[in-house]
């Protein structure tokens, strides 16, 4: 006979030193974890809760300026520098990392409104209502710069007319403004090199496209966005809506598309080589939507709007994945994502920037690998079980300040009266005789060539 | 040839951790949702194929076995001939220990096997580490002691005793008095939603949850008194055996049972549960032992038999127990369960608790004299999950697997039939239209069902031909009239209200309410 029995000997499992780690032993048999899926849902379930306990998105508020901001830029080759101008004239260079201001550009006679860097980061350009282009040099250390302004003072270029943005090339020297018509500009010419015109009215924003670097895209009081090439004379597309459009950003992993950010209170998200309909529309805010800006992964966009509210979306998501909101900010008129993704920053009419974590329960500072093994763990069961009831309402909830949450119960109202009464008119008028339109086309006038 | 065969073996294991058959994602019209569902399902298929070549390759322990050679059979292997071969270290494991004065003995294992508790009857309760058979605690209670069963470590352990059921700590202090329960006949504990579960003298079935103290459920099974209750470890269906044969399947939310089978002709006096959750085992008085597939609810076997109690092996081994004679069932190819081994005590001993040890080549058994422990090869898991039940858990270990089984702790609702089902989506019920060739088909079978009815033979005069045939005539319209009376009824109901509209002059005729009444 052969007989054999199961033998362990305790030091095969147990540790031999009391500093050594101790013995882990796996056995995957399904058998032995009873109701596996159950206890994945209860995980999942948890992990919702935490993640609503851990949501602390507000790092800080950033006070120096004494007006409301009006612009600000990201320094491409600096991660903790940002630049913010306010409609006092004053420019501020911001340490994100300390929440401090390093240094401030004095010189602007009246608001600033437009704020842009140079690839390089050596170059601050700005523009304002003082019908003046400034060039500024940025510091390359991060200490705080005492010296005089005249010393930063690169150049500083007076023109016909106030301006209401600037943008600066990805890749080369040009700069583009826009006010009163769209001027590319050279950094070491006091005149632009190149101007465009289209119509009389005025453009509000100015957007370089990061992929190619000779197209740029306006927006203009007109409601018109415009699609310029460099390397033609004349200008390449527009598109007129029912709205102004009072921001664009370019989506810098898909370089053909851009989301414009809608006096309507909704971002438009275009193919900019078919205008004739919106590739996606993203609603929420409920008041007109101020400033746009593309997280550098191109998967999502933050949003600040004139209700005093910063969202964020996802590039393909038609509602909000996120709101922010605090009780002293009030509108919002630019924001930005960091350079890594993982900050937003925000500048509102109560003179202050705010800083915000994109993920609003992430958590920040250094994380252990069995930490972060967890997180992923936790980020997995949870996107495993997020559409089952429990855990989808948990996921979805998110606390709305009142007057919000009611401006959006009226829209709401306003939208599906004007959908009856269309309804209506078209069940009594002759059929064929009202099209259906989709949300996706029907903000959109016309487009010309 | 081998590289073959080595495949085979892998294929075999990598079924057993894709947990069921990949989805069918040919009839999906989504794209986008199918590459997600593809891509999810390439992922299953490696994480189930790294699974098992890590069983394949790093399992530390082999599993134990008893093979005859020759003419020899595996049930004339004694325990001493056995001990003979074994290594010291097991031998161990084969221990008699009489106490006669406090018997009869129950037993019960902590469920990485380390720890044994025992209750005798006169209210002895002991805590053993079966590691170094040492005695961690042993005490009088000075009651009865029906049942007692250890909580989700071995900190704790419930006894229920002569009124109330008592919750005591490894040292022997009483924590807490649970009155609500009565007086106890049997407890179980389900480990994954700390509930424990008692059936009292009244019959009452009750489910506590032991973190809050709240009491969950408490159901009347009106079926009699019983001393029958049994978890199932797959899905923590709790089951009770009665007096008239049936066996009931309670989860702690309903207050009816999800199933009731009849099992035997007599009172059941077992039940036991296969780990994998498809077989139950069950034994009654009417000297049957039998097999139940769980998910068809039929026998698979019946065998010839007392038992007074059954247990299985975490490898599928079947222990049963009457008098002091112990047989222990095999199955070979998952069909027949056949003997594998039989012990005999000491004439005059009552076995009264038999339980395999989990992680362990022992089955335990308490009886009428004390309690002891026997080997059989190949009856338990070789290698276990130090993240599931670890028999080497330092003190560290065991309070954070404490915290983390708290925090995965399941919802009394969770407690179903089939585990597998949370998160699925249910079946839509389509209550279809009959076809009109549907109808006719029925009509035809229900006449013909008419027709072929024998007529019985019945006193003077009223078997008459004529009789007969205006009886079956009779029958067969009224098979009919079934159907022609469901359409008719909804056709006039339509003319009446058409009619009725019709009647109105024509200008308030627009007005009448297209629904009816």
């Amino acid at each position: 006979m052969r007989v054999k029995v199961i033998s362990r000997s305790a030091d095969d499992f147990t540790r031999e030193r009391s500093n050594d780690l101790q013995r882990v032993s796996r056995n995957y048999d399904p058998n032995l974890r009873t109701q596996e899926k159950a206890v994945e849902y209860v995980r999942a379930l948890n992990a919702a809760k935490l993640d609503k306990v851990f949501a602390r998105p507000f790092i800080g508020a950033m006070d120096g300026h004494i007006d409301a901001i009006s612009c600000m830029a990201k320094n491409p080759s600096h991660l903790k520098g940002v630049f913010s101008g306010s409609m006092d004239g004053d420019i501020r260079l911001w340490d994100i990392a300390s929440r401090k201001t390093i240094c401030q550009y004095p010189g602007h006679q009246g608001a600033v409104r437009g704020l842009t860097v140079s690839t390089d980061g050596g170059v601050l350009v700005s523009c304002g209502t003082d019908c003046t282009v400034r060039l500024w040099r940025v510091p390359l250390s991060s200490g705080i710069d005492s010296s005089d302004s005249s010393e930063k003072l690169i150049a500083s270029y007076v023109w016909k007319n106030a301006f209401w943005g600037v943008d600066h090339q990805w890749e080369g020297s040009l700069f583009a403004t826009a006010g009163a018509q769209v001027d590319i500009w050279d950094h070491n010419r006091s005149q632009p090199v190149n101007s465009f015109e289209w119509g009389n009215d005025t453009v509000i924003s100015v957007r370089f496209n990061p992929g190619e670097p000779n197209i740029l895209a306006t927006s203009g009081s007109d409601r018109s966005i415009t699609i310029y090439d460099l390397r033609t004379s004349s200008p390449a597309r527009k598109l007129i809506m029912r709205t102004k459009t009072n921001s664009i950003a370019w989506n810098p992993m898909e370089p053909m598309n851009f989301t414009a950010a809608n006096e309507n209170c909704n971002c438009y998200s275009f193919d900019a080589r078919k205008l004739e309909e919106a590739k996606c529309v993203h609603k929420d805010h409920v008041s007109a939507v101020m400033d746009i800006d593309y997280s550098p992964t191109g998967r999502e966009f933050v949003t600040g709007s004139y209700d005093r509210t910063v969202r964020i979306f996802q590039y393909n998501g038609g509602h909000s994945r996120e709101i922010y909101h605090t009780k002293r900010m009030q509108r919002v008129f630019c924001v930005k994502f960091s350079g890594d993704a993982s900050y937003v920053i925000s500048g509102s009419d109560d003179t202050n920037l705010r800083l915000w974590k994109a993920k609003a329960s992430e958590q920040l500072g250094v994380i252990l690998p069995r930490e972060r093994r967890k997180h992923e763990y936790m980020e997995a069961v949870k996107n495993r079980y997020k559409h089952l009831p429990e855990v989808k309402r948990i996921l979805r909830h998110r606390h709305l300040p009142k007057p919000i949450y009611k401006a959006g119960l009226l829209r709401r109202t306003m939208a599906d009266a004007e959908k009856r009464k269309e309804d209506r008119r078209r069940a009594h008028s002759a059929p064929g005789s009202m099209p259906r339109k989709s949300v996706r086309k029907n903000r959109i006038i016309q487009e010309i060539e | 040839m081998e590289i073959q065969d080595f495949s085979d073996d892998i294929d075999v294991k990598v079924k057993k951790y894709q947990r069921g058959e990949s989805a069918d994602l040919e009839g999906l019209k989504d794209k986008k949702l199918k590459g997600q569902l593809a891509n999810r399902e390439e992922l299953y298929k490696k994480s189930a194929n790294a699974a098992a070549k890590a069983e394949k390759w790093l399992m530390q322990t082999e599993s134990g076995l008893l093979e005859p050679e020759g003419i020899e059979k595996t049930w004339r292997f004694s325990q001493q001939s056995i001990a003979q071969e074994v290594d010291v270290a097991s031998r161990k494991n084969q221990f008699d220990i009489i106490l006669p004065d406090l018997g009869p003995y129950t037993i019960d294992y902590t469920s990485s096997g380390r720890y044994m508790l025992t209750a005798g009857r006169k209210g002895h309760l002991a805590i053993m580490d079966m590691h170094t058979l040492k005695p961690v605690k042993d005490f009088q209670v000075r009651e009865t002691v029906r049942d007692a069963v250890f909580l989700h470590n071995e900190l704790f352990f419930a006894a229920a005793q002569k009124k109330y059921t008592y919750i005591y700590n490894r040292a022997g202090t009483e924590l807490h008095c649970l009155k609500e329960h009565g007086a106890v006949l049997k407890l179980q504990f389900l480990k994954n939603h700390f509930l424990l579960s008692s059936i009292n003298k009244s019959s009452h079935l009750r489910f506590q949850d032991i973190t809050t103290g709240q009491m969950v459920g408490n159901y009347r099974t009106a079926l009699g008194r019983s001393d029958v209750l049994q978890l199932n470890p797959y899905n923590s269906v709790i089951t009770s055996g009665h007096s008239g044969g049936t066996v009931c399947m309670w989860k702690p939310t309903t207050s009816t049972p999800l199933i009731k089978i009849l099992c035997h002709h007599g009172p059941v006096t077992a039940i036991s549960f296969h780990p994998n959750g498809h077989l139950m085992a069950t034994a009654g008085m009417d000297k049957k032992i039998k097999i139940w597939d769980l998910r068809t609810y039929k026998t698979l076997q019946t065998l010839p038999g007392n038992a007074k109690t059954l247990s299985f092996s975490q490898k599928g081994l079947l222990a049963a127990s009457t008098g002091s004679f112990t047989q222990i069932l095999q199955t070979s190819d998952s069909s027949n369960y056949n003997r594998y081994m039989i012990h005999t005590m000491a004439k005059g001993y009552q076995i009264n608790r038999i339980q395999f040890r989990p992680y362990e080549d022992v089955l335990g058994i308490g009886h009428s004299m004390g309690f002891s422990s026997i080997l059989v090869p190949g009856s338990g898991e070789p290698n276990f999950d130090s993240w599931v039940a670890n028999p080497f858990e330092t003190v560290k270990e065991r309070r954070e697997k404490e915290v983390r089984v708290l925090l995965d702790k399941l919802p009394p609702e969770s407690v179903m039939l089939d585990p597998t089902k949370v998160g699925n989506m249910r079946e839509a019920k389509r209550k279809e239209k009959k076809t009109k060739a549907e109808v006719e088909e029925e009509k035809a079978a229900a006449v013909a069902a008419a027709k072929s009815v024998a007529v019985k033979k019945k006193t003077k005069g009223r078997s008459k031909p004529s009789k007969v045939a205006r009886k079956k005539q009779e029958g067969i319209e009224n098979a009919k009239r079934g159907f022609v009376e469901e359409n008719e009824g909804r056709d006039k109901k339509k003319q009446k209200r058409i009619t009725e509209v019709n009647e109105l002059p024509i200008a308030l005729q627009p007005f009448v309410s297209k629904k009816g009444k």
